[in-house]
């Protein structure tokens, strides 16, 4: 399983917009480069990122082969309810990646 | 073309700029020896500046983290890790970064960070060498280095390592490649000239292992070295040789006094 890094403050006011921010290790092969020998290095990229917030998809995304390596994705949610934030990294091959997070609301 | 052929043709057209530049012969300005080490950080654009120091989006945080997993991780015959012998990072490893390369007295010659690791790996774990360049060993030293963040480059370079440093030095002046040029022409002679869209750097390595922006990955001073070498089309030593240890013993003592800035992120 890929290295991923999450940030989700450990707690919030009700109501409360707060930064969420995500990264996963990745080089995003975009099939256009070739190795020393010439030869074609293949389409490799992750396809989707979800994340979850108390069980309901708050963002989703799906990634193309033009992006850079190590995708970086920050939002913002409103902090409504007191529940996990689960994170999810979808691979072309079917790789699940995942990492998730309590956030406190007070 | 495809990306790596423009790539190439990029790095032709801003070396025979360069030529022309040096055959030129204009008085520099700045770039003499005795100028003042200056961070790699320092010709960065206002936007690069900000990924390396904001510490969850710097992408050389990712191996810092994933060295940091090693650290703790038993493996080998052995069944130990690093931190059964030398407990919290934080503390033990505090300065080492500052001090690599050093002269190992049961070696008899200059090793660096990355050969200390492997060094470990084999005599206290009993388990294999990491191969230079992958993954793993890119992220032990980069987690290794990051516990010095902020401290001063201080290697030794005298007694037993003297004569390492003076290869090193060697190496750093010597003209090489079918441009025929030295490390020094360009990082010495020629700082803060621009060489097309960017300005020539003292080539500090104050921040490695770093991620650089070009490879989309974190590369190590011999891989810097190796791509340089390549620049100037002259061909490069192997990773780990000791003509590049002498080099980056050289190169640590040019940033002497500079803080270390592992992760850092280059162009």
């Amino acid at each position: 399983m890929p290295n991923s890094r999450i940030k989700v403050p450990e707690s919030a006011a009700a109501g409360e917009s707060i930064e969420i921010r995500a990264m996963i290790m990745h080089p995003m092969e975009n099939g256009f480069n070739f190795d020393s020998q010439g030869t074609t290095i293949p389409v490799h990229i992750i396809t989707d990122f979800v994340c979850t917030y108390d069980g309901a998809e708050i963002v989703r995304v799906q990634l193309q082969p033009g992006l850079s390596a190590n995708p970086y994705f920050s939002f913002y949610l409103t902090a409504t309810r007191s529940g996990a934030v689960d994170f999810k990294w979808t691979d072309q091959d079917g790789t699940v990646t995942t990492n998730s997070a309590q956030l406190q609301v007070t | 073309m495809n990306p790596p052929g423009l790539r190439r043709l990029a790095v032709s057209v801003l070396l025979s700029v360069l030529c022309g530049l040096i055959c030129a012969s204009s008085s520099a300005a700045e770039g003499t020896a005795s100028a003042a080490p200056r961070s790699g950080y320092s010709y960065l654009s206002e936007e690069t500046r900000r990924l390396q120091d904001d510490e969850f989006a710097n992408p050389g945080m990712l191996w810092v983290q994933k060295g940091e997993e090693l650290w703790r991780q038993s493996t080998g015959q052995a069944a130990q890790s690093c931190q059964s012998c030398h407990g919290q990072a934080r503390d033990s490893m505090r300065t080492v970064a500052t001090r690599y390369p050093t002269y190992s007295p049961t070696l008899g010659r200059v090793i660096n960070l990355e050969q200390q690791i492997n060094r470990c790996r084999i005599t206290r774990l009993k388990e294999s060498a990491l191969a230079y360049e992958s993954e793993d060993l890119l992220a032990l030293t980069a987690f290794i280095s990051h516990q010095a963040k902020g401290l001063p480059v201080d290697v030794g370079v005298d007694g037993p390592a003297a004569a390492s440093f003076a290869r090193g030095r060697a190496f750093f002046y010597q003209r090489r490649g079918q441009l025929n040029l030295a490390c020094a022409n360009c990082h010495e002679r020629y700082v803060g000239f621009r060489l097309h869209g960017e300005t020539i750097s003292q080539g500090q390595v104050n921040g490695f292992p770093i991620y650089r922006e070009l490879w989309q990955t974190m590369g190590s001073t011999h891989r810097m070295f190796v791509w340089c070498n390549e620049a100037v089309r002259a061909e490069p030593y192997p990773l780990g040789s000791q003509e590049y240890v002498d080099l980056e013993l050289f190169e640590r003592w040019r940033a002497r006094g500079l803080p270390i800035e592992t992760p850092a992120v280059r162009r």
